[in-house]
């Protein structure tokens, strides 16, 4: 009855404050976008390359959509006519000998280059290769067809092992069965030639963003229910309606869960408008379910509100609120992922396990790009579980500090 | 006659500091007892303690029969408080059903004490208004409004007068000595000598202790002036030369 009385207050509060409104809903959406189109600017980027008596080959081979090829007759030094046409490099050939001067104004081009390049090389070489290739492709065939019939013959003298020791001793039939999956394995084993790349993950159109957005989706919502939440119970302390609302008969687990509530279903609308948006605009690939997303940002959601409601005993105003932001919010976005822990320094890295944001970006990303399913992501969930408990119970406590029953 | 409050040897204050001294106070079922003493002297740090809002640091509170702190008992409590808290995006109805639904009243008891409060508080044609378009005085209306919602059996006022216009200040007292007559008690404290003077008892307060206490006429009586501010006055010089003469 009064959860639900509480729960009302806050619905209506929030409704009529159109600005705070559209900071929670619009402003993550507006950040992604933002972001999208800065992490995806790299893949359309083109630097221009000045080419001078290079042979045509490889010429052809460099050339790719990220390049754009200035041939070049003059005879100033490649810095004059890096500076001259502001090209991202130049490259001049004298015998077999190639020289690449990058201006390097911008690494991301210079690197356009350079890989370009390489690649060029390898391309031509592995062109020179192929008909050697293709002779011995013919002879490796023959071998494997022989190999596989010897496996055949194997596997299937290891059955017959295998039937007559289960006669003998039923228990022990997984020895047998074991050693055959692993001929079968062997038989099974493509032999690849060709140089396909695979990715595990995403594919060859993968950006920053891909790996960032999941990321950003847990920390958003992180983000603004912390400020939103902690600034709400700020105010009513400072306006002295919390003093007041001890003064009735109400429980203070009724006042921190009618805010729970309160602010959970906007954290759920807020979390459904990000996941569905995500998926719309940025077409992002979801390999998990969708629940387990949903499941995640709720919990980031509701560690985040208990997370705010106990920072909030520590300012005396708005903006001391934010004075918090940089001590506990922007640390949580370095171990998040964004950085991999295990490239950071050895002491740093326990440092991620007290980080809320670490579990729930992981599990977020796990479940976007891996596929990850709820047992894969139970750990996670078990840690921002206990983080919710273990604010909830520093809440409930730090509010005796109003009325001692 | 039943009694509501009972404070016996309270000493209160704020960590270390003692605020309060050796405070004995009785009142009694459908009784109206002033609490006055110049600013600071602890009236709402009395109040606060009478509500179990704090803890006593020694002596003992008891409020219809049972020993403060005690949650489940606050909702026989209407309290108005010295600061207006109040949600100023809500309209005046929706704090009053807020309060009212915290205080534990079903919703269509709501529906008839809402009107009533706020009859008393000239407040009916402003009650869909948004509280941050209220005045100030409209404000303090509107908290008196929300101790008087649930109808209970113990009103704490803490300075209930303040920017309230003598006419409306009137029509408050008589509906104050109605509730008082269906034998319900209030507490108030004031600064305005009116309002100490239609209160059935009266306690003084100053530098922490009680230097008064009893009827309005028999203070005036007991010391020989003509008012109840010169009774304050003169109570408060009387403390003075005692504490010289410690
Ligand atoms: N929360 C607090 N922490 C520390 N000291 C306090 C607190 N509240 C009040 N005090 C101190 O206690 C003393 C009594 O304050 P109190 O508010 O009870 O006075 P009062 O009689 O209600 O005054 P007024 O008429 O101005 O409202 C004052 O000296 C004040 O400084
Ligand atoms: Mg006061």
């Amino acid at each position: 009855m009064r959860i639900i009385a509480m729960i009302k207050r806050v619905l209506r509060e929030m409704v009529r404050d159109k600005r705070t409104l559209a900071l929670m809903f619009l402003a993550p959406l507006f950040i992604l976008t933002l972001m999208y189109f800065l992490f995806q600017s790299n893949t359309t980027q083109t630097a221009s390359l000045g080419v001078r008596g290079v042979d045509t080959t490889l010429v052809n081979a460099v050339k790719n959509k990220h390049i754009k090829i200035h041939h070049i007759s003059n005879q100033a030094s490649a810095e004059t006519n890096i500076r001259n046409h502001n090209y991202a490099g130049f490259i001049s050939q004298s015998g077999d000998k190639l020289t690449l001067t990058l201006q390097n104004a911008d690494q991301s081009k210079s690197a356009i280059l350079k890989q370009s390049l390489q690649a060029a090389q390898i391309k031509l070489r592995t062109q020179a290769a192929a008909t050697a290739i293709k002779s011995q492709q013919r002879a490796l065939k023959a071998q494997q067809q022989i190999i596989q019939k010897l496996q055949t013959s194997l596997a299937m003298a290891s059955r017959g092992a295998r039937s007559s020791r289960s006669q003998a001793a039923p228990k022990s039939t997984a020895l047998p069965n074991k050693s055959r999956a692993t001929l079968a394995k062997q038989s099974v084993k493509p032999v690849n030639y060709s140089a396909t790349t695979h990715y595990l993950y995403g594919s060859s159109d993968s950006t920053f963003f891909d790996t960032l957005l999941p990321i950003m989706i847990g920390f958003v919502v992180f983000f603004f229910v912390f400020l939103i939440s902690g600034i709400a119970l700020l105010r009513e302390r400072t306006t002295g309606t919390l003093n007041r609302l001890l003064a009735t008969p109400v429980k203070r687990g009724e006042i921190i869960s009618g805010y729970l509530a309160g602010y959970g279903i906007f954290a759920l609308i807020q979390t459904l408008l990000i996941v569905v948006f995500s998926i719309y605009a940025f077409k992002i690939q979801i390999l998990g379910s969708v629940w387990n997303m949903f499941l995640i940002n709720i919990l980031l959601a509701i560690v985040a509100l208990t997370m705010g409601l106990f920072i909030s005993t520590f300012a005396s105003s708005e903006f001391q609120m934010v004075q918090f932001i940089p001590v506990v919010v922007i640390p949580q976005i370095f171990f998040s992922g964004i950085i991999p822990i295990s490239q950071m320094a050895g002491w740093l890295q326990p440092v991620a396990k007290i980080m809320p944001l670490y579990y729930g970006a992981t599990a977020m990303s796990n479940v976007i790009e891996k596929g990850s399913n709820f047992t894969d992501i139970f750990g996670d969930v078990i840690a921002l579980l206990i983080f919710f408990a273990l604010f909830l119970v520093l809440n409930l406590v730090s509010m005796r500090r109003y009325r001692q029953v | 006659m039943a009694i509501t409050i009972q404070v016996s040897n309270l000493q209160q204050g704020y960590g270390k500091t003692i605020v309060l001294k050796n405070i004995n106070l009785t009142v009694h079922n459908g009784e109206i007892l002033g609490l006055i003493g110049p600013s600071g002297a602890g009236k709402t740090t009395l109040v606060s303690t009478i509500m179990g809002m704090l803890t006593p640091q020694k002596g003992t509170v008891t409020v219809l029969g049972q020993r403060m702190p005690n949650r489940k008992l606050l909702a026989k409590i209407g309290y108005m408080a010295q600061t207006d808290a109040l949600y100023s995006t809500l309209t005046a109805r929706e704090n009053l059903n807020f309060f009212g639904s915290m205080q534990g009243i079903a919703s269509d008891k709501l529906k008839t004490q809402i009107p009533y409060a706020a009859n008393i508080v000239n407040l009916v044609p402003d009650l869909d208004k948004y509280v941050k378009d209220y005045s100030g005085g409209m404000k303090r209306r509107l908290s008196l409004a929300i101790a008087l919602v649930s109808d209970p059996e113990l009103l704490i006022l803490d300075e209930p007068t303040v920017g309230i216009d003598p006419e409306l200040r009137q029509q408050i007292w008589t509906e104050l000595h109605n509730i008082a007559d269906e034998g319900k008690t209030i507490l108030l404290t004031t600064h305005v000598m009116e309002d100490a003077e239609q209160s059935d008892q009266l306690m003084m307060i100053r530098n922490g202790a009680a230097i008064a206490q009893g009827t309005p006429d028999q203070l005036v009586k007991d010391y020989q002036v003509k008012t109840v501010e010169e009774v304050f006055l003169k109570a408060g010089r009387m403390q003075d030369e005692n504490n010289r003469n410690d």
